[in-house]
């Protein structure tokens, strides 16, 4: 059977394939090549040097009875967990309050969203690392109004909260897809909740989170996957510590990779962690799937 | 006078977001007693000490010479990330070829894997096809020029989709060819799309930390992201903390200014698709 390709009239069905061939090319370099590598490092034992020794499963099997990579694995399941929801409510939040018609928003907006575009700079973690050292911004604030100054960097819930909170504190983007999706919605349909004598938080139910499902579940999945790879924050800020409370995936991965030169370990464990965030994203699109449904 | 609370919550908000920002640049002006001492911002006197020790760093360069490194990496990379993104995502949107659903698939597909899965293979590449190629900024700039980043793709897709196909027929009948109808009638549509994808390539390159750590070998090829790093691990504590402060402050210096400068057509550049961190 012949496809028709509906391009315009002396169009070539090649000219898209040449326009995309960039990507193409880039994908099976950069992408697909290096995926298939790194599984295949994977069955491997590799340490930078001769030639890689295949040992079938042998990683995958000392993985799971290992307890640095438990370990981590929790560390970053506990991370995510406590980050993305807290993340999303905030940006939620202050998205609604952003959407309403006050003066001064463009202040706000960009009050809020200029952390974010900071990322994970240097010059913030180093920031951050002097607001929450000993004797820094965080703890004196504390002693002056009566607390007693926390050691940020002794207590592992304590490390935990530094990283979520840096995290936290760069909000911005997430509330900016929010709010752009806030402003899609039609007012008249906030106007017909209030003739049916509908509330404030009544139309929030009804009609705004309805109509925001699609972007809370991208801004899940990019949080999801933006968690589960956290480096640069604990690697910087707390080196994993104490006592590995903040090793994540990510840094148990590189330390075994470019550290310790375990390279087919290392990879292993990165293709548990793709598997994973594939299997969890996966997972979500077949239930947001069926409540989609279900709601119809 | 009902949004008051409104206002009050969103005040300590900003104040929160901003103070640690405004606070940092203070105490790169504060003695090191004073940086753990006292709250406000205000320095009891500038002391301009620290910025010019902190330039000069520990290493044998200042911090111009890793200005100059971050500059060498950002400017061909932001160049070729616009280019092949805009090029790509003109062929999805406009045209049709085999294989288009299965490429646009593997596209969005792409943006799911983690970076540090593909980062050590890739590594093994570059060290495989040459290894003095570690010791340039090829490793870090070249991928950019084949569309990797599959948010760009997609965001310019969606963009390019909003423009009516009457402006190419116009343009045909003018005589433009495919590209010339690209560059010269579709890509001044987009702009405010076009100058996100710089203004983020740009905000993310200075933010990477990770890349340079593993394809930058040598100190004198170092960016600012690690020669900052640097800076902040060979002074232990109880050691001239201000000048570390003062580098960090000229560290944020570039993402702000560009931030800045881009603002009004990045805000409305991200509407699309969502496109983040």
């Amino acid at each position: 059977m012949k496809k028709n390709y509906s391009n315009p009239v002396g169009v070539s069905k090649y000219t898209g394939l040449l326009l995309t061939s960039p990507f193409i090319i880039g994908f099976l370099v950069f992408i697909l090549c290096p995926f298939i590598m790194s599984f295949l490092l994977g069955l491997t034992d590799y340490d930078y040097s001769g030639s890689p020794d295949f040992i079938g499963f042998g990683n995958f099997r000392e993985m799971f009875s290992n307890s640095e990579f438990r370990n981590s694995a929790l560390v970053t399941l506990k991370y995510a967990a406590i980050l993305v929801p807290l993340k999303l409510i905030v940006s939620l939040f202050t998205a609604l309050l952003l959407s309403l018609e006050i003066k001064g928003i463009g202040f706000f907006r960009t009050a809020f969203y200029v952390p974010s575009i900071l990322g994970a700079n240097l010059s913030v973690v180093i920031m951050w690392q002097y607001l929450f050292t000993g004797g820094g911004l965080v703890n004196q604030l504390l002693e002056l109004i009566g607390f007693s100054p926390v050691s940020w960097y002794g207590e592992p819930s304590n490390a935990m909260a530094i990283i979520v909170l840096l995290r936290l504190w760069e909000f911005g983007s997430t509330m900016i897809i929010f709010l752009n999706a806030l402003k899609e919605i039609p007012t008249e349909l906030y106007d017909a909740a209030k003739v049916d004598g509908c509330g404030k938080i009544g139309s929030f139910f009804a009609i705004t989170l309805p109509m925001l499902k699609k972007t809370i579940f991208i801004n899940l999945i990019l949080q999801i996957i933006a968690a589960v790879q956290e480096f640069n924050a604990p690697y910087m800020l707390t080196k994993g510590g104490p006592l590995k409370s903040t090793y994540t995936m990510g840094m148990y991965i590189y330390d075994e990779m470019f550290v310790y030169n375990n390279v087919g370990y290392a990879n292993a464990v990165s293709w548990v962690m793709f598997a994973a965030l594939a299997v969890i994203i996966a997972a979500m699109y077949a239930v947001s799937g069926k409540a989609g449904r279900s709601v119809r | 006078m009902k949004k008051l609370p409104v206002y009050i919550f969103m005040a300590a908000v900003s104040l929160v977001m901003l103070y640690p920002l405004v606070w940092l640049i203070g105490a790169s002006f504060k003695s090191n007693e004073e940086i753990f001492t006292s709250v406000g911002f205000i320095p009891k006197s500038f002391d301009f000490a620290p910025y010019l020790n902190g330039w000069r760093t520990a290493t044998p360069y200042t911090m111009g010479h890793y200005f100059i490194n971050t500059f060498k990496i950002i400017i061909p990379k932001t160049v070729f990330a616009v280019l092949s993104s805009v090029l790509v995502a003109y062929g999805f949107a406009r045209f049709d070829f085999p294989f288009k659903r299965l490429l646009f698939a593997l596209l969005m597909g792409g943006m799911l894997l983690p970076q540090i899965v593909t980062i050590m293979p890739t590594y093994l590449m570059w060290s495989f096809i040459d290894s003095d190629l570690l010791n340039t900024y090829i490793p870090l700039t070249l991928p950019s020029l084949f569309a990797c980043e599959g948010m760009f793709v997609f965001m310019l897709t969606q963009f390019f989709r909003d423009i009516p196909k009457e402006f190419d027929e116009a343009a045909k009948i003018d005589g433009c060819g495919t590209l010339r109808t690209l560059f010269f009638v579709l890509v001044p549509c987009i702009r405010p799309a076009v100058i996100s994808i710089a203004v983020f390539t740009f905000l993310w390159t200075m933010n990477d930390f990770l890349n340079p750590m593993i394809f930058v070998q040598q100190v004198k090829d170092y960016p600012l992201s690690l020669a900052l790093r640097l800076s902040s691990d060979s002074t232990g504590q109880g050691y001239e903390q201000n000048k570390i402060i003062a580098m960090s402050v000229i560290g944020l210096i570039p993402s702000i200014a560009v931030f800045a400068l881009a603002q009004k057509s990045f805000v409305g550049g991200i509407t699309a698709g969502g496109l983040i961190e």
